[in-house]
């Protein structure tokens, strides 16, 4: 952490390479585990996590008996970019009571794609309204199921009420270049945003 | 994504924090992307090691980050963060998250200008 970016990208390329991550959401069944299949270098994989109610106070096992806890699963992917770049997708849970896992997912992360099904607009709410609120920069994809985009990105906006600055995108999450090319979207959206407050 | 059904966790669902001595939480702060990877003390304490610590010290001979090391060893993300953070202490493992000068937790615009260039090669 110390070091400096340039330092690091500066060493050999046997270093450890730097580790940057996306966020993949919206709603359930919307293609979030498609979309990080289709350009991970491996099989995605799932992490779980142990969450009780109180997660955040409970430091010490003896304080959570009792306690009736959950486990939420996160799929995730790996793309290298480069030596010296790793880059991780991790899908979000789906459920909504699962946000509580958002936090740490967005935490340092670069952006978040917001998946969209046309048929199931609504589902992609909560993950709109959370990247909004958590400053999370962000590009909504509209998934053409099928290869049949039902509804015009612009329709979308207006349906969902995305601000300008907002990217909306077509993607397919089944196709690797359309999912680079909805990341490389999310990156320049992001690359605006960091200008804009540098 | 979805309330895993997967078996293959169940066995530590009861008390997964046996392997952590009841810690929950880690001894340094570990992202999900955190890479780890093994130092040369890790690799000369092998023989020593317990089978957990045993596994991740062999795994991260090649980078690997802490989402990665609970998958493939099939332990909660906070059970491996608390195996990796006390690996870190003790110099068998080191681990690695990006830096950035930007004044948000963002990465700055030096990093995502290389992460543009890493996407349009892919």
């Amino acid at each position: 952490m110390a070091s400096s970016l340039s330092e690091e990208l500066t060493m050999n390329a046997s270093a450890t390479p730097i580790p940057v991550k996306i966020v993949v959401a919206g709603g359930f069944a919307v293609g979030k585990s498609t979309f990080v299949g289709s350009i991970s270098d491996i099989d995605p994989l799932t992490t779980e996590a142990a969450m009780t109610k109180a997660s955040e106070e409970v430091d010490d096992l003896g304080d959570a008996t009792g306690k009736k806890s959950t486990t939420v699963a996160m799929d995730f992917g790996r793309v290298a970019l480069s030596q010296e770049l790793v880059l991780y997708l991790f899908g979000t849970p789906g459920q909504d009571r699962f946000h509580f896992m958002w936090d740490e997912l967005v935490r340092g992360a670069i952006g978040a794609v917001v998946l969209v099904d046309t048929g199931r607009l609504e589902h992609c709410f909560p993950a709109i309204d959370y990247m909004e609120r958590a400053g999370v920069p962000f590009v909504v994809a509209v998934n053409a199921f099928d290869g049949v985009l039902r509804h015009h990105p612009e329709d979308v906006r207006e349906a969902l009420d995305i601000p300008e600055h907002i990217p909306v995108l077509v993607t397919d999450a089944r196709h690797r270049a359309a999912v680079r090319d909805t990341l490389v979207g999310l990156v320049r959206h992001a690359m605006s945003v960091a200008a804009t407050n540098a | 994504m979805t309330e895993s059904n997967d078996d293959s966790f169940r066995s530590f669902r009861v008390r997964p924090y046996l392997l952590t001595g009841g810690r929950t939480r880690a001894a340094v702060d570990l992202p999900l992307e955190a890479l780890v990877r093994t130092t040369e003390s890790g690799h000369a304490s092998l023989a020593t090691q317990s089978r957990e610590r045993h596994q991740i010290i062999t795994l991260c001979a090649s980078p690997q980050s802490v989402a990665e090391i609970s998958a493939h060893l099939k332990i909660h993300l906070q059970v491996a963060r608390v195996l990796v953070g006390d690996l870190v202490q003790e110099g068998h493992v080191a681990t690695h998250v990006a830096s950035t000068q930007s004044t948000t937790d963002r990465p700055d615009l030096r990093l995502l200008e290389q992460v543009l260039d890493g996407l349009q090669s892919l």
